[in-house]
């Protein structure tokens, strides 16, 4: 492995082709076992959701998970990675988010992609309002403390 | 020199702008003493900073804590508990 991996990071209002990803990371190569895709998506909260706005901070956005995505690499032995976030209206049942992490072995992928994930919902400049059902404004989704736990076990020792 | 300041989602609708320029008086020195000297600033200020513990800062487009010192910033961001992913 050269260990030259470089991240790509889009940050973009359009959706996102999840097998065209993966193809992009992966064709040409035979040097890939494994490839982990997390894509997130706009749930409707039974009903009760009629889209998610999300607003993001242009520019740092972009760094922030440059920066995570570049700890990803330089912690797992990884062959390509790609993340991907929407900002904008995003309906229910659309694309949110993106993770694509390919390594020699499953190891590395699930965990690069799960650090990803983790890091991203904490320190990722984006906030997310919900538009209701019924046409009123809902309220801008809050924080969760699960989140950041989930965030800090990356940082302790790992067993 | 003036520095920017931008905030983003509910601290951004309660002071009502997306972003301003503003001079900083010499005694502020760290992001703690920006949040109190802009909670002073007027009602929408007091409102969006009333818990100053929740507000998330970015300076030059990194986190940075509130102790952090703020000489030489272009740019501080404040806003709340971040919900991407």
């Amino acid at each position: 492995m050269s260990g030259a991996v470089v991240p790509a990071i889009r940050i973009q209002r359009e959706d996102f082709d999840v097998a065209a990803e993966i193809a992009g990371l992966t064709r040409g190569r035979a040097d890939i076992g494994a490839v982990v895709t997390f894509s997130g998506l706009c749930r409707d909260e039974q009903g009760a959701l009629s889209a998610l706005e999300l607003e993001h901070y242009p520019g740092m956005a972009e760094a922030e998970i440059g920066r995570i995505a570049a700890e990803a690499v330089e912690r797992w032995p990884l062959q390509g990675l790609t993340v991907i976030h929407r900002h904008g209206k995003i309906a229910p049942g659309e694309n949110i988010v993106l993770v694509v992490a390919a390594s020699s072995h499953r190891q590395a992928a699930f965990e690069a992609a799960n650090f990803l994930m983790d890091y991203l919902k904490s320190r990722a400049p984006f906030w997310k309002k919900e538009h209701l059902a019924d046409g009123s404004q809902g309220g801008w989704v809050e924080a969760k403390e699960a989140d950041d736990h989930a965030a800090d076990r990356w940082t302790k020792p790992r067993e | 020199m003036s520095t920017k300041l931008i905030y983003f989602a509910w601290v951004r609708e309660r002071i009502g702008k997306p972003d301003e320029e503003v001079e900083l008086p010499s005694e502020i020195e760290t992001v703690a003493d920006l949040l109190r000297w802009l909670k002073s600033r007027g009602e929408e200020y007091e409102n969006a900073l009333q818990y100053p513990d929740v507000i998330r800062v970015a300076i030059n487009q990194e986190h940075v804590g509130h102790r952090e010192k703020i000489a030489g910033a272009r740019e501080i961001a404040l806003f709340p508990p971040m919900t991407g992913g």
